[in-house]
């Protein structure tokens, strides 16, 4: 073999490097999809990618043209990106001229040539085998008889089970053979491929032609603990079982002797990673989306510049809620509904970072951003175990005899319980609910006295100068160092829903997908410690003694809250709380009631109330694809004080992190947060930029065919490949626009900030998300573009001011212009 | 009070043909209509079943009307009341009522939403045809139907390939199915020389006595039946399509291939039952064939790591225990059984997603590492081959490809040397050879004569295999399944003396959809390039050329829209009961040629759309 192994190695590293990054499903984090181009610009990247693997990137032309026509992208920002010279040629070419976006990539062109050539269809030969076997290695519970061998890897356990001489996966005795032999990758290729220039492109072809399976297995090569029944799997083994199934195939097909597929290449295979042509068609998507972003951007920035700068008061109620977009709404509803009331928004783990081990169970699970790895355990202990069960998902039912018997006398059951859940929808033991993530009436071992830690080294809570460690990061980060109310409230927010494989998707993204009620509830219990106030007042942090904090639950998709620990309040602080529950809850059916505009299907109107609790009964209907849309329309992440945004309505679509740059001058507290919301926001946004316009090849397609394959992913039917991506349920109403980070501070403190870590700066510099910069002193706009801040003037539109905001949101159930709320 | 029975099938027929009208927009009209019209039918069939056994339960037998009356050939319709009935129609509206309530929320917003529900009610329509049916005729009708709605339903993401290539591969077998249906009626015509009604099949003397005197005939027809229950309801050799069936969104499998149609089967063989009842060869092969596949479905069931094909192969498993009750003659235990079968499957599938939250959350508190099962103490030689030998299902289905597609194809392209433009030609004239020695038929020599209904027959199906396994030209392999049909017509001719206007019933709609489908080919061909090598998707830019061109391939194959349905079964009356060749050949004819007209439909139509400017899925999702 002349063909080295680093070459090889190399090539599976590239491979590993582009295919899907996706995990388990009970594990789903939002990412960037296309991360491995995240190295290039944004729409050279977009454009390599489309012409590489075939990915649409963009939308359709022609549907910018409508977007164009229905005034969703402005006149007046297009021609910012048209050549002053000859914009007459380039308005013809943006409205009228037709081009080819039939795309034809180039991943995939070398194995087409068994087709042409050979006239075998390898991959229906080859695929249902492959994925079969793969899967019930995989499989996390589904079977009931599990793969009989596990040892030693996929492929040893394969070659265990293939030694019993009476049934085989391969019928070619060549291929059994080989199997024994250990054979590499290129020794395979040899055979199938001869042509040592074509193994890359072939593996790539191979592989791309089921991006799931082994994106998957990819990830799980990677990390073997992402698997709860851990199983042992490298992306070169299962690639050396491909390849036996195809010459399998071949030997079946052809008998021994068959020509390599390199020897019969008669055209020109363009090599994969060639450099990509910019066409004029690539233009004329760069000036689209650009405009229909900008047109956007403008309105934003313009309602931010244009609005009321209301100073702070002193607020009477605080509350820190996660930073996600979805929170964006019942923070305005709490604030018009109490005026005193101030809120606060910063990443929903609220930099307590540790893992939690539920009580009854041996397993941890890991509840803050998915790069952070915590040195600490929080146990839930001093509880009883809740857990309901339902006989439908129990093994016996798929027995011969048990069956028999089931069928007889439980399959009547299931009529009665099939015409209730569609008649009279309740909370159910298959249900996947927020509040079942930690029992609230169980204690948490958060504080360390005695230096306990776990066998794997894992420290045992936090002692006291940790927490004020955190607990000062915390309210530095967010600004919040004095005028502290008697009730601060720390919420965190988790969702339920049912019938849904993508649910960890929907809780909390900074706490790895889980609630973040063990958060809210940790922090909390350390802001009313006693030794922590007092060690951080002495760092200048001055706490009254009369102020409670109190950990709070938002259930997003019900739109409740749930309250933590209040027996440590004071009397007052009791009473004062039993009042602003009443504003709570009167925010919470506004903001179901604002989310509802969005179904279409409610019927939204002024009965809050009554929305509300039909809002409450999609999170329990099995028939209810959209217990809430997520994160569909995000497009902005604004960092600085609430003042800025207050009083602005942003349509949900906004991150809205609190920082303050008088607290920060800096920048120290500004690093962590840009070092946070560009992969977590930026993730989430180009995940759903993705998978909206490539709902087939970067997202999951509808969901409602999707069957789940061995508890770690979906599959369409059970022959397909695992589905990436999102479905299209949660995608339909998302606009594809980058994010754009807005950041309250000097434009030469943010520049020096972001430029401290480069995988940060690469985000921005590349533009996969877009930075402005507000100047907290003469509140004029810096655009970040190639480096270095440019000022930007907006178009000056009149700032629309409204009233009645219910009358608006009842009128329109598509995205709305941003308003200035008089009241 | 029997002349109730008829608004069973009115009342689907009314909601079908109203849910053509309804505007694609209209996604509430469209479920109210859908709802509404099947919570009545289920509101009427339990009150009327209430009456019915309050009146003591005495079957009814309602002959409809007869549809083509000629010497002592009758085609008409009739319907049948019994218990099996009320079972299966209470079964149905009921569980179709919740779907379609189910559906009504799960499929806002989809693509396709109409054609969903027009489809499940097409399926509903097709569904109580069988159900109610009172001979064999009018349950080939609702058999029909169903085959067609299953196909439907199975490629409704038909901007996929595997929905496609599956649908495709269901509807095969659905095909086989039919086969059996033909051949017991042909035969049913020579054992009893009538369209007998099932209400006849209760007169045990009369069965008995014909029985014995044609003993073979009886074990033909009752082997017959197996193969149809056993193709519809997954039984072995067929299993392996129920799995594949589970394309559509998920209440669509919970409804066919959880609930009802996986149970038409059994339903075809509770029907026969004083038929077979007394042949005890038979009912021992069906106990038999019932356990090997308990047996061996069970054992693919314990290997599944998918969830929806773990449900199908466990559902299969129990149907097989069902056949072995109906083989004993446990009527009520059976039906009993296939009720609950139907609501425990049903609900599964539809909780199926749930699946996920809840395993992960029941391991995350109660992880065992890795459970033994009883496989575990075996010999581990043994093990692994039975492992193996469930993962890959023992075979089922690559032995299909292996036994009847390949086989096909194999004939198809040996006959490649003969260039397509031959056979066209070949068949050409054959045809009008055929039609002028017609003219001549009482002079040739009765030596040859009789041979010539053989002769003509195997032109026919060389001729359907060829249009089958074409890859290139539409219209010729259009016109070649026409011309299929007007072989067939020549090779009875040349059997019987009969009246021309049977020709005239066979041939008009067959001739009326080939130029109905020519013309639409040509309009696209206007447009687009269409060929046979793959899946072109052009629906997807004309929904409505491909709809039409739907209609004409059902009507081409012969699908009860067109007089030519009651014509095949014409043509078979003149088939002698000697002649199992001929009827054999035609009837494998007539086969193909379904196969090959939804194989142009679905190329031309079907499939990931040829061109990419718009999201097209990868081939393997």
């Amino acid at each position: 073999m002349n063909i080295d192994k680093s070459h090889m190695d190399k090539v599976i590293h590239d491979l590993k490097h582009y295919l899907p990054s996706q995990a388990p499903l009970k594990d789903f984090i939002h990412h960037n999809t296309l991360h491995a181009f995240q190295k290039y610009d944004f729409h050279v990247g977009l454009n390599k990618a489309n012409k590489i693997f075939g990915y649409k990137t963009y939308l359709q032309i022609e549907d910018y043209r409508r977007l164009y026509n229905e005034g969703k992208i402005n006149k007046k920002i297009v021609e910012r990106f048209l050549p002053e010279n000859d914009s007459v040629l380039w308005w013809n070419k943006l409205l009228n001229e037709k081009f080819d976006e039939n795309s034809s990539p180039r991943c995939g062109e070398l194995r087409s040539q068994w087709k042409i050539n050979y006239q075998i269809d390898l991959d229906s030969l080859v695929h249902p085998t492959l994925f079969r076997v793969l899967s019930s290695y995989l499989d996390q519970g589904i079977s009931i008889w599990n793969f009989p061998v596990i040892k030693g890897g996929f492929l040893n356990s394969l070659k265990e089970l293939e030694s019993n001489q009476f049934v085989s996966f391969f019928k070619s005795d060549r291929v059994k053979k080989l199997l024994n032999d250990e054979p590499s990758i290129a020794f395979l290729l040899k055979i199938l491929v001869g042509d040592e220039q074509y193994f890359e492109h072939y593996l790539f072809d191979q592989q791309f032609s089921h991006p799931g399976y082994s994106g998957m297995v990819s990830v799980l090569s990677d990390n073997t603990k992402a698997l709860i029944d851990e199983r042992p799997i490298k992306l070169e083994d299962f690639i050396i079982f491909e390849l036996l199934l195809e010459i399998d195939a071949l030997d079946n097909y052809f008998g021994s002797i068959w020509a390599p597929l390199g020897s019969k290449i008669n055209t020109v295979i363009t090599p994969i990673f060639d450099e990509v042509e910019k066409t004029e068609l690539t233009e004329i998507r760069r000036i689209w989306q650009e405009s229909f972003e900008w047109t956007y951007y403008d309105e934003v920035l313009n309602g931010l510049v244009n609005k009321q700068f209301s100073e702070e008061k002193n607020a009477q109620l605080q509350a820190v809620f996660c930073i996600d977009d979805r929170e964006c709404s019942i923070r305005r509803y709490i604030e018009s509904e109490h005026k005193a009331a101030k809120t606060f928004g910063t990443a929903g783990f609220f930099n307590v970072e540790f893992y939690f081990q539920p009580a009854h169970s041996d397993f941890r699970t890991k509840v803050c951003p998915a790069p952070v790895t915590p040195k600490y355990l929080i146990k839930e202990v001093e509880t009883i175990n809740v857990n309901s069960k339902d006989f439908h998902y129990h093994k016996s039912s798929h027995g011969l005899l048990l069956g028999w018997i089931i069928t007889h006398t439980i399959g009547f059951w299931s009529a009665l319980k099939l015409v209730g859940s569609i008649f009279r929808p309740v909370q159910n033991a298959a249900a996947v609910s927020s509040t079942r993530h930690m029992n609230p009436e169980s204690e948490l071992t958060f504080e360390n006295r005695n230096g306990e830690k776990t066998d794997d080294g894992l420290q045992i809570g936090f002692t006291v100068s940790e927490m004020t460690d955190r607990l000062e990061g915390l309210l530095k980060s967010i600004g919040l160092v004095k005028d502290f109310a008697p009730l601060v409230y720390i919420i965190g927010h988790g969702s339920s829903s049912s019938n849904n494989t993508h649910y960890a998707g929907y809780d909390c993204g900074a706490c790895s997908g889980r609630p973040g009620s063990v958060n809210a509830r940790v922090i909390s219990k350390i802001g009313n410690h006693p030794e922590v106030r007092k060690e951080l007042k002495q760092r200048g942090i001055e706490i009254p003694e009369s102020t409670h904090f109190v950990g709070v639950l938002h259930d997003t998709s019900r739109d409740e809250f749930a309250y933590f620990d209040l027996s440590v309040l004071s009397t007052e602080n009791l009473k004062r709380h039993n009042e602003n529950v009443i504003v709570f809850n009167k925010a919470l059916d506004f903001n179901a009631t604002e989310r509802s505009r969005r179904f279409v299907v409610m019927d939204t109107n002024r009965n809050t109330k009554k929305v509300h609790s039909n809002v409450k009964l999609r999170s329990v209907s099995l028939f209810e694809p959209r217990p809430e849309l997520n994160h569909a329309t995000n497009t902005l992440c604004i960092v600085g004080r609430r003042s800025m945004s207050r009083g602005l309505f942003l349509d949900r679509r906004a991150f809205l992190n609190s920082f303050d740059y008088q607290v920060d001058p800096e920048g120290k507290y500004l690093l962590g947060i840009m070092n946070a919301i560009a992969p977590v926001c930026g993730g989430i946004n180009l995940e759903y930029f993705f998978s909206r316009v490539d709902n087939q090849k970067l997202g999951a397609g509808t969901k409602l065919p999707h069957n789940v394959m061995g508890l770690i992913g979906v599959a369409n039917g059970i022959d397909g490949d695992l589905r990436t991506g999102l479905p299209s349920q949660m995608i339909e109403v998302h606009d594809p626009i980058r994010l754009l980070a807005i950041v309250e501070h000097f434009p030469e403190v943010v520049l020096k900030t972001i430029q401290t870590n480069p995988a940060t700066y690469e985000w921005f510099d590349n533009d996969w998300v877009r930075l402005v910069v507000i100047h907290p002193e003469t509140r004029s706009l810096m655009l970040f573009k190639k480096g270095a801040f440019t000022e930007y003037q907006t178009n000056n539109q009149n700032l629309k001011q409204v009233d009645d905001l219910l009358g608006e949101l009842i009128k329109e159930h598509n995205n709305l212009p941003v308003f200035e709320l008089k009241n | 009070m029997s002349a109730f029975i008829p608004f069973f099938i009115l009342l689907p027929t009314t909601a079908f043909l109203l849910s053509m009208l309804i505007p694609k927009a209209q996604e509430r009209i469209m479920s109210i209509l859908a709802y509404s019209s099947v919570g009545l039918q289920l509101l009427a069939a339990i009150g009327f079943s209430g009456f019915w056994v309050y009146n003591g339960m005495r079957p009814i037998n309602l002959k409809e009307f007869s549809v083509y009356k000629t010497g002592n050939y009758d085609f008409f319709i009739d319907f049948y009341f019994d218990k099996v009935t009320m079972v299966y129609m209470i079964l149905g509206a009921f569980v179709t009522f919740l779907i379609t309530i189910y559906s009504r929320y799960y499929l806002h917003r989809e693509e396709g939403y109409k054609r969903f529900f027009t489809t499940i009610l097409f399926f509903f329509l097709g569904f109580n045809l069988i159900i109610i049916s009172g001979n064999i005729e009018t349950l080939f009708i609702g058999w029909e139907i169903l085959g067609v709605s299953s196909f439907l339903l199975i490629a409704f993401y038909r901007d996929r390939y595997l929905p496609v290539k599956n649908a495709v591969k269901v509807f095969s077998i659905y095909r086989i199915g039919d086969i059996g249906i033909i051949l017991v009626m042909w035969l049913s015509h020579h054992l009893w020389h009538e369209n007998i009604s099932f209400a006849k099949l209760h007169n045990a003397e009369l069965v008995h006595e014909h029985l014995t005197q044609n003993s073979w005939v009886g074990l033909v027809i009752a082997m017959m039946i197996y193969i149809s229950a056993a193709a519809k309801s997954a039984q072995l050799p067929f299993s392996s399509w129920l799995p594949r069936a589970m394309e559509g969104p998920t209440p669509s499998s919970a409804i066919f291939y959880g609930s009802l149609s996986v149970h038409i089967g059994a339903f075809l063989l509770l029907r026969m039952y004083p038929f077979w009842e007394f042949q005890t060869g038979f009912r021992v092969f069906l106990a038999i064939s019932g356990l090997m596949t308990a047996v061996i479905a069970t054992f693919v069931a314990r290997v599944q790591s998918s969830i929806k094909s773990q449900i199908a192969y466990s559902s299969i498993a129990q149907i097989g225990l069902i056949f072995i009750e109906i083989a004993f003659g446990l009527e009520e235990v059976a039906l009993i059984h296939i009720a609950g079968n139907a609501f425990l499957r049903t609900y599964q599938l539809l909780v199926s997603p749930s699946v996920v939250s809840y395993k992960i959350r029941e391991q995350f508190y109660e992880f065992v590492p890795r459970e033994n099962t009883i496989e575990d103490s075996w010999p581990k030689r043994f093990e692994y081959a039975l492992y193996i030998l469930s993962l890959k299902e023992w075979n089922l289905d690559s032995m299909m490809y292996r036994y009847l597609w390949n086989p096909l194809k194999k004939i198809g392209s040996s006959w490649k040397i003969l260039n397509f433009k031959y056979v066209f030609y070949f068949a050409g004239s054959t045809v009008i050879a055929g039609i002028i020695l017609l003219f001549f038929r009482d002079s040739i020599d009765e030596k040859y004569r009789f041979n010539l209904p053989i002769f003509f027959s195997l032109v026919g199906l060389m001729i359907v295999i060829k249009a089958f396994t074409e890859r290139d030209s539409v219209r010729k392999s259009w016109t070649l399944i026409a011309l299929n049909h007007i072989t067939i017509a020549i090779a009875i001719s040349f059997n019987e003396h009969f009246d021309f206007m049977h020709h005239v019933w066979y041939l008009s709609g067959i001739v009326a959809a080939w130029l109905f489908g020519l013309l639409l080919i040509n309009r696209l061909r206007r447009i687009e390039w269409v060929s046979l090598d793959r899946f072109y998707g052009h629906v997807y830019e004309h929904p409505k050329i491909g709809f039409w061109f739907l209609i004409s391939a059902l009507a081409l194959s012969g699908f009860p829209i067109t007089p030519s349905f009651i014509g095949e079964d014409l043509i078979f009356s003149h088939i002698h009961n000697n002649q199992i060749g001929l009827a054999f050949f035609t009837a494998l004819s007539l086969i193909i040629n379904g196969l090959a007209t939804i194989r142009i439909y679905a190329r031309i139509f079907l499939g990931p759309h040829v061109k990419t400017y718009h999201e097209v899925a990868k081939r393997s999702s």
